[in-house]
């Protein structure tokens, strides 16, 4: 996958425009604010998510993107704001349609969160053995395929535990994709990966969502990476989407914060330093003060 | 898979050991094999005083034990305690006027009814009454009656 | 001083909140048995688990407990003369408190604490979330077969503690110190009682088979997802569950063996 040619060809595909066809927007989230230990982490945020896309939503650490997508999957509740997934109000569902709902959403999460006492096999089987009356040789075949999808048929019998991180990944990629859910949301796919296994993981990104028609939502902040494969960016943080666009747009903007944060600059609206005194008076005082 | 096998086996002794354990206190440890002989029949015996009698106490004869206290009441009419005993079954020779005694076992052990056979030809049946009772014997009563009688000595 | 009073207060309602987790948590776990029943390899894995690999200790702990019961008791009762009571004495001890009471601490050590960390990890390395995600509910796949795995496995070690016991003492009493070994049997099995004593006891340890379970499951459960977390749910559990056994072995105690 050549890797430059992404941006231009998503150009051609992305909407024109933001007022879209509302069928088109598998997540529509309105007003969303959520807040914890008294600290605002999402301010009456509105965001869609455009169906058979890859959406990326990318942020500094700790702005809540992961807290986003808890939302999204009815893990937390909001404190206001509603979240539509395929137009259902997720966290007005009770518990049967609610869980309902998560079969047809796939998750990936920071450290794969594989089961750590079942092979790989098993941990891609799990979702068809739990939700699926299938007889074993068809599941069976199944689960191959699915590997074989992000190449690990191989490794089918080996543990969780004997897994290098980016191979953990791609069979929780298989896990995720094994009852061919309409979306899958990734919680930092790229994070601490070495360039190989992160050529995978973005090749694999793309191709799993265009050829299976899903809808994907990457959080994360490997900027380069993730731009690469999107058709569509949100930037959010201290609660607010600062920008917005695809990654043309994006890259074009020229407000000194996107701008500080997409081109990766120590200094600028985020400040290098942590609030404190002068120095001299640090340096001629005895101790340390809290300021 | 020949990894759940193993388990499941392990399980399974597991399983099977706790219960011969359960069955080792049931039977061994416990009286259970002797209570299992539940049915017997039921005589009565009026006492004036029965110490410290518990139910479930023991009913010998001779020195074997021949059944147990089954229940122990108190009548209000007569202020006397209504003791039932419930006899083994194969104890059908028990002559109607026998002898009703609570005794002790050892010096501080716990009471028991000890039947003394009288010599009637009739034997007691389910419901009878056994007439002739001794209560038990108050400590503090004989210490009362031996410094009683010893003052009246050393007065004569 | 204010400040202490407010963190006093704070601490008193964070300790109510838990007990009220604890609880609600409870119910949970119980509401997953009818699930539980349709997969019971699940229940299988955690007898083992909690079960199988606690014979060891349970085992050799009840052996070592009934022949240091025979060793004293006989120094105590021949002082009385009383040294054929040591059957009596032995199983009497076993079976209404040593047998349940010391299998649920050493359970809630070696068991107890496993879990928690179990658990606990499972919760840090995102697992529990990822059942949520993929549409099964975690306290139903996870805890509730680890729950009746304890429960049911609890009567069954204490029983098997209080039997080694008393032949622990057999050994003891009879082999080595020469107490005759029909009186050793027959006061025992006359003094003992099934009802009173063995059922009882059996009852104890269900008790506390729930309770220190449920302690183990809910620290784990409720644990700070970091390694340090997780490190002092497991103290927590061991701590917990030894004070909840004492506190409700004299509250049964009371119960059971009082007029």
């Amino acid at each position: 996958m050549q890797r430059g040619s992404r941006p231009g060809a998503a150009d051609a595909r992305a909407p024109s425009s933001r007022h879209d066809v509302a069928g088109d927007d598998l997540v529509r989230i309105r007003g969303l604010t959520f807040s914890r230990q008294g600290r605002r982490i999402l301010d009456r945020v509105d965001l869609d998510i455009p169906r058979g896309k890859v959406t990326a939503i990318m942020g500094p650490s700790g702005t809540g993107k992961t807290t986003l997508l808890k939302l999204i999957s009815g893990q937390l509740r909001p404190d206001a704001g509603e979240v539509l997934v395929d137009g259902q109000n997720v966290h007005r569902l009770g518990r049967g349609a609610l869980f309902e709902l998560r079969k047809r959403m796939g998750m990936l999460f920071q450290s794969g969160a594989l089961l750590t006492d079942l092979d790989v096999f098993e941990n891609v089987a799990f979702p068809l053995r739990e939700h699926a009356r299938l007889p074993e040789p068809v599941l069976r075949k199944l689960v191959l395929l699915k590997l074989e999808a992000v190449g690990l048929r191989g490794a089918a019998r080996l543990l969780p535990s004997e897994l290098s991180g980016g191979m953990a990944r791609r069979v929780a990629l298989a896990r995720a994709v094994a009852l061919d859910p309409m979306m899958i949301m990734y919680d930092e796919p790229f994070t601490g990966q070495d360039p190989i296994s992160m050529g995978v993981l973005v090749s694999l990104i793309r191709n799993l969502n265009d050829a299976s028609r899903l809808t994907s939502i990457v959080v994360s902040h490997d900027v380069r990476e993730t731009a690469s494969i999107s058709d569509y960016i949100y930037i959010i943080a201290n609660g607010k989407v600062m920008c917005r666009g695809t990654p043309a747009e994006v890259a074009a903007d020229d407000s000194p914060w996107v701008r500080q944060f997409m081109d990766g600059q120590p200094d600028g609206p985020v400040h290098f330093h942590y609030e404190a005194r002068p120095l001299e008076q640090d340096l001629r005082g005895a101790g340390v003060k809290r300021s | 898979m020949a990894r759940l096998r193993t388990l499941e086996i392990l399980v399974g002794a597991f399983m099977v050991a706790g219960f011969v354990a359960l069955f080792f206190l049931a039977m061994k440890v416990s009286n259970l094999s002797a209570a299992a002989n539940g049915d017997g029949y039921a005589i009565e015996a009026r006492f004036d005083n029965v110490g410290t009698l518990k139910v479930r106490a023991a009913v010998s004869m001779a020195g074997v034990r021949v059944g147990r206290v089954e229940s122990i009441r108190f009548d209000q009419e007569t202020y006397q305690a209504v003791v039932t005993m419930r006899i083994e079954q194969r104890f059908d020779r028990i002559p109607t006027d026998t002898f009703a005694n609570i005794y002790t076992a050892g010096l501080l052990g716990e009471q028991y009814i000890g039947l003394d056979p009288g010599g009637s030809p009739d034997y007691l049946a389910d419901g009878d009454q056994i007439e002739h009772t001794q209560s038990a014997l108050v400590l503090e009563r004989m210490i009362g009656q031996f410094l009683f009688s010893k003052a009246e000595e050393n007065s004569q | 001083m204010i400040n202490a009073l407010a963190s006093l207060g704070r601490f008193g309602l964070a300790a109510i909140a838990s007990v009220g987790r604890a609880h609600l948590l409870l119910l949970a776990i119980l509401a997953g048995l009818p699930s539980m029943l349709v997969r019971p390899r699940l229940l299988v894995a955690q007898l083992y688990g909690v079960g199988v690999l606690s014979l060891l200790i349970i085992l050799v702990s009840g052996l070592f407990v009934g022949m240091v019961l025979g060793l004293q008791g006989y120094y105590v009762l021949s002082q009385f003369g009383a040294a054929e009571s040591l059957g009596v004495m032995v199983a009497a001890s076993l079976v209404r408190e040593l047998g349940p009471v010391v299998t649920a601490l050493l359970v809630a050590g070696r068991a107890g604490s496993a879990l928690t960390a179990e658990i606990g990890l499972m919760k840090a390395t995102e697992q529990l979330s990822g059942l949520e995600m993929m549409a099964v509910d975690p306290v139903r796949r996870v805890l509730t077969p680890r729950f009746f795995g304890g429960f049911i496995a609890m009567p069954l070690l204490a029983a098997m503690f209080s039997a080694v016991g008393v032949l622990g003492g057999y050994f003891v009493g009879v082999g080595l110190l020469g107490v005759d070994d029909g009186a050793f049997w027959s006061q025992m099995q006359a003094k003992v009682d099934f009802h009173e004593d063995v059922v009882n006891g059996v009852i104890k340890s269900l008790v506390f088979g729930v309770v220190v379970t449920w302690i183990a499951l809910f620290q784990g459960y409720d644990a700070t997802p970091t390694s340090a977390g997780v490190s002092s749910a497991t103290t927590r559990t061991v701590v917990h569950s030894a004070l909840a056994v004492l506190g409700l072995d004299f509250v049964l105690t009371a119960l059971m063996f009082g007029e």
